[in-house]
């Protein structure tokens, strides 16, 4: 579903970001990119939404090549993945249920579809009685279970989780890795990069583990070993 | 495309009503922008309306011999009004110049009881001779000086007023190109302020357009809300502007028509309110919605 073949990102001419990634990620599978901070696990997942493009190499998606992605075309794209940040990446002057409603708005869905899936994801997320509230009236927890409604809303295939929990203190964020699981046993690819060691070794799924912009270690049921 | 156009209008008018202070300083400023334009508008008005009420007054006449004939008189005049360069041309005839010598000096006896000794009319016929332009006047005094009317013609009075009349006309011509000069400089440094102000708006909303990117919107839908907001900032800065100078030209107007010969200026700018408002509305929109458009440009790229 998404190979990697022999990614390069180079910044400023020589600082190395990633060099010569190369792995693939299967249908419905749950992988953790691990690694210090710098290791180049958000530059993974940034050159896989097409926020930047890698410097050498080439990164397919069900077997296109991302790089050949026109410009009117990466809105479409980004649809298809869901994303989630360490820093929420919520609209601030839009309620909970309004920031699920937008990521559909701008995909042209109806009025009625809108009024009928976004309260579904928010009792997915258990967010239904704080729907009209702010961002900045929801708890870390809240703020990034509403960024999860809003990547889940197209029902994307992928969903890449870029250390969603460096935000939220230990109970909220087993609240959040149990709904990623969730989401993965309902069908949808989980990328989770993080550097939460607990995490890693609690889960038992498959773990890629990055150093300096290289793959080091690929295992199936992998540990956090750095 | 049409459920597009009614979210965009949607998130504009959300966004404009929710980011309250920011909305209010933005049109504050806007507001003082087209305040200003409308204040150089009419200053340009009123010194027009002045100047010309100045170019008005100016002329020249042309005092014919005693013995000329009326026909002679009315043949030069049809000469002249052959130029290029006259406006206007005024016979006064001997008996009116007369009547208006009486009326003038209605209340000196002695110089009517001399006139009256007088068996004759000693009044010249004249043309008072208007041009176009106060520096015409030079021109037509070199027709008048042709030799054809050297006989019939006694004076002319340029030559008494020739200092006047060209520092009259240097005089409207500074006013007008300094009046026109500063009011452009004013109006391109409010139009940088309104501009930058908007940009700062946008500026820190510019991670709210780096999520809608993420979240896969075009680019047309998050442009879309903030043009809509520019718009609305002119919309609303023009009614406020509006609602300002009215009751200023409204107490303002009998002062500056006491001391300036001008009419009613509330009068002009009741009169022309519906323009004045598209005026103002057109440079407030054009300013709001280009403004946002440009700012907006710049996070979409990165």
């Amino acid at each position: 579903m998404i190979e990697f073949k022999n990614i390069s990102k180079y910044y400023h001419g020589d600082c190395i970001a990633l060099k010569d990634v190369t792995f693939s990620i299967r249908p419905r599978e749950f992988v953790s990119v691990v690694g210090r901070s710098g290791a180049g696990k958000t530059t993974l997942l940034k050159l896989l939404l097409r926020e930047e493009e890698p410097t050498e190499g080439k990164i397919l998606v069900d077997g296109r090549s991302i790089k050949h992605l026109k410009e009117k075309e990466i809105p479409a794209y980004r649809r298809k993945i869901g994303a989630i940040f360490q820093d929420f990446k919520l609209l601030p002057n839009k309620t909970a249920y309004e920031n699920i409603a937008f990521a559909m708005e701008v995909g042209g869905r109806s009025e009625q579809e809108i009024a009928e899936d976004v309260p579904q994801i928010l009792s997915l997320i258990e967010l239904v009685d704080r729907a009209d509230n702010f961002p900045c009236q929801l708890s870390g927890g809240e703020k990034q279970r509403v960024a999860i409604g809003r990547a889940l809303i197209h029902k994307p295939d992928i969903l890449l989780a870029d250390e969603p929990t460096g935000n939220l203190d230990p109970l909220h964020t087993w609240d959040i890795i149990r709904l990623l699981c969730r989401i993965n046993e309902l069908g949808t690819t989980v990328i989770l990069a993080t550097h939460d060691r607990e995490i890693i070794n609690a889960l038992g799924k498959r773990v890629v583990s990055l150093d300096r912009g290289r793959v080091i270690r690929d295992e199936e049921n992998g540990r956090y070993i750095v | 495309m049409f459920t597009s156009f009614k979210r965009i209008i949607k998130w504009g008018l959300t966004n404009f009503w929710r980011n309250g202070w920011l909305s209010t300083a933005t049109v504050s400023i806007m507001s003082l922008t087209l305040l200003v334009i409308s204040v150089l508008l009419m200053v340009n008005v009123i010194a027009n309306t002045v100047l010309e009420n100045l170019q008005g007054k100016i002329d020249i006449s042309v005092y014919f011999k005693l013995d000329t004939s009326e026909e002679e008189i009315l043949k030069v005049k049809s000469q002249l009004e052959k130029l290029q360069e006259v406006e206007n041309i005024n016979y006064v005839s001997q008996n009116e110049a007369l009547i208006k010598f009486k009326e003038k000096h209605k209340d000196n006896p002695i110089l009517l009881q001399s006139l009256e000794e007088l068996e004759f009319n000693p009044l010249e016929a004249s043309l008072n001779i208007k041009a176009k332009e106060a520096n015409q006047y030079a021109s037509i005094n070199q027709f008048l000086e042709g030799v054809y009317y050297k006989d019939i013609i006694d004076k002319v009075n340029y030559l008494q007023n020739k200092e006047v009349i060209e520092k009259m006309h240097k005089i409207i011509v500074d006013v007008k190109t300094g009046g026109w000069g500063l009011s452009l400089l004013l109006a391109l440094i409010v139009f940088l302020v309104t501009f930058n102000a908007i940009r700062l708006a946008i500026y820190s909303s510019r991670e709210e357009i780096n999520v809608m990117k993420l979240v896969g919107a075009s680019k047309w839908f998050i442009r879309g809300p903030f043009f809509v907001e520019g718009i609305i900032y002119g919309l609303v800065a023009t009614i406020v502007t509006i609602a300002i100078l009215y009751p200023i030209f409204y107490f303002t107007s009998p002062k500056i028509s006491s001391f300036l010969p001008i009419s009613d200026i509330f009068s002009y700018f009741k009169a022309n309110l519906l323009s004045f408002f598209l005026l103002l509305l057109i440079v407030g929109v054009f300013l709001g919605g280009f403004s946002s458009l440009i700012a907006v440009r710049k996070y979409l790229r990165e």
